[in-house]
């Protein structure tokens, strides 16, 4: 498998606003200089290899991660997986782990529907991710960050995954814990044969997990 | 100074109708943050370490309950303290950038004076024009930068920073722990909670060691240098966690707040346990020149 992204554009210009002729409004443009996040990037990944994914704090690797996985549209370039568009409906294979899981889950909803939402992972898989039975029934607040992210790693780990993007995802854990649900994810890839791409910060995390690092701003021509 | 002693905090939670259920997450934790000093907490995720952060500044839900010992600067510590020195004597550097108003621009929420917020946002390499922005147009990092900023504006005796530095490239990270760092050689004592036990290591003077609602061990900061200096077994694990350090992690988890063994809260997990770690919980004491929780440290 190879995700491939061709002459990415992304920016949150108003331009559609250019009929508005309210002061306010353009100055605001003018301020943000109508900038684009992602101008021209392309980048390909294939399944064999474990890409790591560093750039300074703001540059749009979050934004990246967001168009890989379908979350965002990008104004002009495209996504695609074995030379085919990401799908319109249904489940995508391309699954984003984000940075801050409290944002990721349904507040209202009590962990076990979030966890089965896409998938209903048996026993042996919740117990090597580290989660508990009993969290299953409790909603969203009575947990951790780091309990939290480990649902949104289940999660995101259904049958039909063929790429995962960990956007940071390890950040707000102990050490231990890192290690353990790296451990586990890596051997989950490596058994299904999943590609991944992981956005991060720690050069001794990327030399440690990853074959390959790409720093953002040379994808961009 | 801030001086928490046995503290133990519980919330008590209702499961059919009349089922009433105590859950323990925070048991005997001990903890003393010095004026001068920058008192790093580390240890596993959902140990209790913003639980609290938290219980210091006295925004708890309504359902937790405390027992023990808060003092600060000798007096204790009451709500009525706590609503009138926090956002003032206290600071918090929230662990979620959600504690940013979704509906108020940065410069705003940064804001004290028009120049402080200047200078914080240049001291954080946020661009003038951030300030006009609103959180869900930043990125993980800026808000983490928005948030300390916010936090640090004002002239803190006590700064509580749960993990100020998740999404912040090495050279802000950095930054912002040389400002956490240039607050306690101003007087401010700082308790920094993080994961990140590189950066502790450089920057704090002390590191507590949280394990299941406990702290287990308090060591010297350069401890965390050298496997063989650490004293209790789950810092020593922690250690040998690190990417750098062989990326191993010990087997098993943290015990579920609702069923904490009765003796040794690591046993469980650990390699050296012996029935008396099974029966009794490990009394703290001193041992070269920090405090374990451990029967077998030497």
């Amino acid at each position: 498998m190879r995700i491939e992204a061709k002459d990415l554009e992304f920016g949150y210009n108003n331009n559609n606003n250019k009929n508005i002729n309210n002061k306010n409004i353009n100055k605001n443009n003018n301020k943000n200089k109508n900038k684009n996040i992602i101008s021209r990037l392309s980048l390909t990944v294939d399944s064999h290899e474990r890409t790591a994914l560093i750039g300074p704090s703001g540059c749009g690797k979050s934004t990246l991660s967001h168009i890989l996985a379908g979350n965002l549209k990008p104004q002009s370039g495209q996504v695609l997986i074995d030379n085919k568009p990401l799908p319109k409906h249904g489940f995508c294979p391309v699954q984003l782990i984000c940075q801050h899981p409290e944002k990721a889950i349904n507040p209202r909803w009590k962990l076990g529907k979030t966890l089965t939402e896409a998938w209903s992972p048996d026993a042996q898989f919740l117990e090597a991710m580290g989660i508990e039975k009993a969290w299953l029934n409790r909603y969203p607040v009575e947990l951790s960050g780091g309990e939290l992210q480990r649902f949104c790693i289940a999660r995101a780990l259904a049958p039909q995954t063929s790429f995962i993007i960990a956007d940071e995802m390890s950040t707000m854990l102990d050490m231990i814990t890192q290690a353990q649900i790296w451990q586990a994810l890596l051997r989950i890839a490596d058994e299904r044969g999943l590609g991944l791409i992981a956005v991060t910060h720690s050069m001794e995390l990327a030399k440690r997990v990853c074959s390959r690092v790409i720093e953002f701003e040379s994808l961009m021509e | 100074m801030l001086e928490v002693k046995n503290l133990s905090l519980f919330f008590r939670m209702y499961d059919r109708a009349f089922k009433r259920q105590d859950l323990k997450v925070i048991s005997n934790l001990n903890i003393i943050a010095r004026p001068g000093e920058i008192i790093a907490v580390a240890g596993s995720s959902g140990s209790g370490k913003s639980l609290l952060a938290h219980a210091i500044l006295g925004i708890l839900p309504k359902n937790a309950f405390m027992s023990g010992e808060m003092l600060w600067q000798k007096n204790p510590l009451t709500i009525k303290i706590q609503k009138r020195l926090r956002g003032k004597e206290f600071a918090l550097v929230p662990q979620s950038v959600t504690y940013l108003d979704p509906l108020m621009k940065v410069g705003r929420q940064v804001s004290r004076s028009k120049d402080t917020t200047l200078n914080l946002f240049r001291r954080y390499q946020l661009d003038e024009s951030a300030a006009s922005l609103f959180p869900h147009e930043l990125s993980g990092g800026m808000a983490r930068r928005t948030l300390l900023g916010a936090a640090l504006a004002g002239n803190p005796k006590l700064v509580i920073a749960d993990e100020p530095t998740p999404g912040l490239s090495q050279d802000l990270a950095e930054n912002a722990m040389a400002h956490l760092r240039e607050m306690a050689n101003n007087g401010a004592a700082v308790l920094l909670i993080t994961h990140d036990i590189d950066l502790a290591l450089r920057f704090a003077d002390r590191i507590a060691v949280f394990y299941a609602g406990t702290t287990v061990e308090t060591a010297n900061a350069q401890d965390f240098a050298n496997e063989s200096h650490l004293r209790h077994p789950y810092s020593k694990a922690l250690w040998r966690a690190m990417p750098q350090n062989g990326f191993e992690p010990a087997p098993g988890t943290q015990p579920y707040a609702g069923a904490l063994p009765q003796g040794c809260l690591y046993a469980p997990r650990c390699p050296f346990a012996t029935p008396l770690c099974i029966n009794a919980q490990p009394e703290s004491r001193h041992l070269r020149g920090g405090e374990v929780s451990c029967n077998h440290a030497d």
